[in-house]
């Protein structure tokens, strides 16, 4: 009697006699986002993935997605109402929503979870990330061959090893094209302030800096670029069109493969816990078309590289490599182990930043 | 013909009564107004926000949790506010308690032995009391303004939380993730409720009510403190010092949200980690003015402020409506809600034109 | 190497700067400077801020005229501030709750607004008046980057000034603000003229939105403030009401928040975290600093800032 009572509170009335008559009810899949989906950024590309489900699948699936979920307690409420109203498959999509969601699935066995950029696993959750720092590596081999005043300007974040992984992999590209050149560093703390970004960059050219990249979620460093006629290459999605000019390319993410996959997996019931760590041979990291203003050397040099990746053949963090303080981090002839790479806390020679 | 406002000779009971139900219904007929200009079924939309979140045990359960933070800085506020001084830092002073609390679990959660978690609460406390006894000293030593050094503090606390769990506090098998490691069970608070997250952090919050009550209508204290806010030439004419009602006022709201800091941390979230208040600081500072600034009355605000945010997150989960729309229905709602006030101490009266002359007799 | 850049385009980089980062904190500030010296305490800055750089960029992304977009934005923080004039003036709600309300209210107002001129690019207002910006040289490029906005921003402490302390208007602002019976008793229309600085604080805090949206980083994006509005908040707090020491506080602030990053690209070996409490801790000391005497601080806030006036005569 009481649980008939609650389905009734828990239902409005309308929705309710919608329910009656339904046929073979396609499974429910729910995303939570950190922040909003917008046009470009690390949401928008995560909401691509969605879209890719709802259109393969069509009426086999229905998507729903909740943005602007805090990643303190909030989290954890959200993503266990959205298992609790019948998702059958979550993807929680910020490394904030690693102990909510392991929390949550111990509660629902039987639903499925999916945890990017995390490294907590259960048997019903997997975890996913992308190796970006294949596509910073590409970017650091464009800029090598186009700055000229051999100082290159990073807006960062926050610290963490996947911003770091970046910084390292576009540091030790440009340097192979140029030895000396120095990547300088600046972290605004914070994912999403336009103004400081701005700011920031506006910083780095005044000290010299001819070309900027950034790991940040908004497009103010590619705006600078192209107000102050500096090349730049953005990040998460396609950028160019904020920087016509002078946005060289963009390290983006691809999650639609992934995303369509381990939906088919969990509509054939053989899902598993996985753990996913694709770069561009996967398809899961993609640089964006070249702009026409990449000199060709710069192009054919990148191209030749990304070849590389795709045949399995090139692992950005082999040896010699030496940190910020010249101490040796990966003998020659050795690549940094995946679990080394995971925790990576240390920037490289050439690197001006504090880790 | 226009509207006139006569102040009433004393407050209207009834009004008081009455405001906050007109506000409501005011607030439901404009947010179905804007539900239906999303697209979207209003009475669907309305009985998702208020009735879908309180269905069952752990929504109500949630709605307690929600509400606590809010329950425990908003009083802190009001006692301040009734002092007429403005802790608009609670937000820091919650940060604040969080790391202190945390920094005694880091500490001794593994030694386990009940004595753990009152340490840390008390440790809590005292983060949130430090952290507002800094404005209080620059404001009765030097002057500076209240509003502007507990919000730069606030800012101060937010990063030095950042710092400590990048840094010295930095979980070492975390992968070098800013977290710390998740505290042991002796450090952690329980769930009262089993299958919920309600705590014993809800439990100090209906206490904070019936203290700070007594605190300010029963204790000399209180009575000094109320009348420096109300009147400060009567108050140092009889003698009543400024700067006691200031510490008093700073003292109470910064312990009540570091104690509310470290309940969230040693609660639902079970770390210390970058980002753990959506705002609650400056959100207690409406429920505080919702509540009329008296205990019973943020009471009840705070809950209806809770009910709003996980109607907003139902909204979103369910219609797929921007968390930006929940925005807008709560500060809706606070507008009718403070504009519907006026009537508990002014008469609304029509003044017609063509008044005649007074005649002179 | 940075030796390639001159000295001189070094320091003029980081004066535009600093200029740049300070121009919404002047605006903002200074139309709350002229709210709170007429009595009101306004906290819903952060709201119309925000609602005002997102009908600034959904009036150019429309019409094409930035011009008109700066137009919008100007009127939507009028509406704003309107509403916050009718409650807390003609209806007597409490000012810090509204305020708050009014925050609330326009962040979730503008998303709302907004959400469909995400991820519009539009050209930055210096590179509207100066289409060969990109290419100029550093010294000259450094001086076009202060468009007609900054100018703005610049000239408002001077106007203000001079409205607040050379005319009769801002001397009966002023006594309004000091005690609304007294003004009163003398006859001044309290409540029209409080309106009229709220009006003036919700138009600049528009257009501090604005020169957010249109010319800082254009484009529109939830919450692109980020805390403008309660930095330009506690910055009028700082200058204890008076407008030198606002001016003085939007720029050190400005500075500083640039002077992390410089240090930062410099190579400090400091942690971010650390460097990014250096805005708020030097507000804090220098605030104290210039706080000290009492008798100034007790004659600078004006005296019925917050009190609601209601007329009983």
């Amino acid at each position: 009697m009481t649980i008939a009572r609650r389905t009734l509170l828990a239902t409005p009335p309308a929705l309710l006699l919608s329910r009656v008559g339904r046929a073979a009810e396609p499974m429910a899949i729910g995303f939570v986002y950190t922040s909003p989906v917008g046009e470009a950024g690390w949401t928008f590309q995560h909401e691509l993935g969605r879209r890719a489900v709802d259109k393969q699948y069509g009426g086999a699936v229905k998507t729903s997605y909740v943005e602007n979920v805090s990643e303190g307690a909030d989290s954890e409420r959200v993503i266990r109402k959205l298992a609790a109203d019948g998702n059958h498959l979550i993807f929680t999509t910020s490394f904030g929503f690693m102990n909510p969601t392991i929390k949550v699935a111990a509660a629902f066995p039987k639903t499925l979870f999916e945890h990017a950029t995390g490294y907590k696993r259960a048997d019903n959750v997997a975890t996913y990330s992308a190796r970006f720092y294949e596509g910073r590596y590409l970017a650091g081999v464009v800029a090598g061959h186009i700055s000229k005043s051999k100082v290159l300007g990073y807006v960062a974040a926050f610290p963490i090893p996947e911003v770091l992984q970046g910084i390292n992999a576009f540091t030790l590209a440009l340097r192979q094209v140029q030895p000396d050149a120095v990547v300088k560093v600046v972290f605004t703390s914070s994912w999403f302030d336009p103004g400081k970004e701005r700011a920031a960059a506006d910083t780095l050219i005044a000290q010299g800096a001819d070309f900027l990249t950034h790991h940040t979620d908004s497009t103010a460093v590619v705006q600078a670029g192209e107000e102050k006629g500096v090349p730049t290459i953005g990040y998460n999605s396609d950028l160019s069109r904020f920087g016509p000019k002078t946005c060289m390319t963009s390290v983006t993410m691809d999650w639609t493969e992934y995303y369509v996959g381990r939906v088919k997996l969990a509509l054939d019931n053989a899902w598993k816990p996985t753990d996913t760590w694709g770069g561009i041979k996967a398809g899961m990291v993609k640089m964006a078309p070249l702009s026409d203003a990449v000199p060709t050397a710069a192009a054919s040099d990148m191209q030749a590289k990304q070849a590389d990746f795709m045949a399995g053949k090139l692992l950005p963090f082999t040896g010699p490599i030496k940190d910020q303080t010249g101490k040796e981090r990966v003998p020659a002839g050795s690549s940094l182990a995946d679990k080394d790479v995971l925790a990576m806390n240390w920037f490289v020679e050439g690197v001006q930043g504090k880790a | 013909m226009r509207l006139k406002l006569e102040r009433r000779p004393e407050a209207s009971r009834f009004w008081f009564y009455l405001s906050p139900v007109l506000a409501v219904a005011l607030s439901a007929l404009a947010a179905a107004g804007l539900f239906a200009l999303l697209g979207v079924a209003p009475g669907q939309a309305l009985w998702l926000m208020v009735v879908t979140p309180l269905a069952n045990v752990y929504g109500l359960a949630e709605l307690g949790l929600k509400a606590t933070p809010l329950l425990l800085c908003a009083v802190g506020i009001a006692v301040a506010v009734r002092a007429n001084v403005w802790n608009i830092g609670a937000e820091g002073q919650f940060t604040m308690g969080a790391i202190a609390g945390g920094g005694i679990a880091l500490l001794f959660g593994e030694d386990g032995g009940a004595w753990v978690l009152p340490l840390m609460l008390l440790a809590g406390v005292a983060g949130g009391l430090v952290w507002a006894a800094i404005p209080a000293l620059l404001r009765t030593r030097c002057n500076a303004h209240e509003i502007l050094t507990t919000l730069m503090l606030t800012y101060v606390a937010t990063q030095l939380l950042g710092y400590l769990v990048h840094g010295p506090w930095q979980d070492p098998e975390g992968y070098s993730f800013p977290q710390t490691k998740q505290f042991d069970s002796a450090a952690l608070l329980a769930p009262l409720i089993p299958g919920t997250r309600l705590n014993l952090g809800a439990v100090f919050a209906l206490l904070a009510v019936p203290c700070a009550s007594v605190l300010l209508r029963q204790t000399l204290a209180g009575y000094r403190l109320r009348v420096v806010g109300l009147a400060p030439a009567a108050a140092s004419y009889a003698g009543f010092s400024q700067a006691g009602a200031v510490w008093l006022g700073l003292l109470v709201s910064g312990g009540l949200a570091g104690l509310a800091g470290v309940c969230e941390v040693a609660g639902p979230i079970g770390q210390l980690t970058p980002v753990i208040s959506p705002g609650y600081g400056f959100a207690a500072i409406i429920v505080a003015f919702l509540g009329r600034l008296s205990p019973a009355g943020i009471l009840a605000a705070s809950l209806l402020m809770a009910l709003l945010y996980l109607g907003g997150e139902q909204l979103q989960i369910t219609l797929q409506i921007p968390t930006a729309a929940t925005g807008v229905v709560q500060g809706m709602l606070l507008f009718f809600l403070l504009a519907a006030d006026v009537l508990v101490g002014f008469r609304v009266r029509l003044i017609g034109r063509s008044v005649a002359a007074p005649a002179h007799a | 190497m940075p030796e390639q850049i001159s000295i001189l385009a070094l320091v003029l980089g980081i004066l535009v700067a600093t200029v740049r980062a300070a121009t919404p904190l002047l605006l903002a500030g200074f139309g709350e400077l002229v709210t709170e010296r007429a009595g009101v305490l306004n906290l819903g800055v952060e709201g119309m801020m925000l609602v005002g750089a997102a009908c600034g960029f959904i009036g150019a992304v429309t019409t094409g005229s930035v011009l008109v977009g700066f137009a919008l934005a100007v009127l939507a923080g009028l509406v704003m501030a309107l509403i916050f004039g009718v409650l807390t003036l003609y209806l007597m709600a409490n000012q810090v709750a509204t305020g708050l309300a009014l925050t609330i209210f326009g962040i979730g107002l503008s998303a709302l607004l907004g959400v469909n001129y995400l991820g519009t690019p539009i050209p930055g207002l210096a590179t509207r008046i100066f289409p060969h910006l990109a290419d100029a040289p550093p010294v000259a490029q450094q001086l076009m980057l202060l468009d007609p906005v900054v100018w703005i921003a610049f000239a408002t402490p001077v106007l203000v000034s001079l409205f607040l302390y050379r005319t009769r208007p801002g001397l009966v602002l002023r006594s309004i603000g000091e005690s609304h019976e007294v003004a009163h008793a003398l006859g001044y229309a309290v409540l029209r003229i409080r309106l009229a600085a709220v009006l003036f604080g919700g138009a600049m805090s528009g257009l501090a939105g604005a020169s957010l949206s249109l010319a800082y980083t254009p484009m529109w994006t939830e919450n692109m403030t980020a805390g403008r509005g309660w930095i330009a908040l506690a910055l009028v707090v700082f200058s204890t009401w008076k407008p030198l020491w606002l001016f003085v506080g939007a720029l050190l602030f400005g500075f500083v928040t640039i002077a992390q990053f410089q240090a930062e690209a410099l190579g400090l070996d400091v942690s971010p975290n650390l460097l990014a409490m250096l805005p708020y801790l030097a507000t804090i000391v220098v605030l104290v600093l210039i706080s000290r005497d009492a008798t100034r601080l007790k004659l600078s806030a004006p005296a019925a800032l917050g009190k609601p006036f209601h007329a009983t005569t």
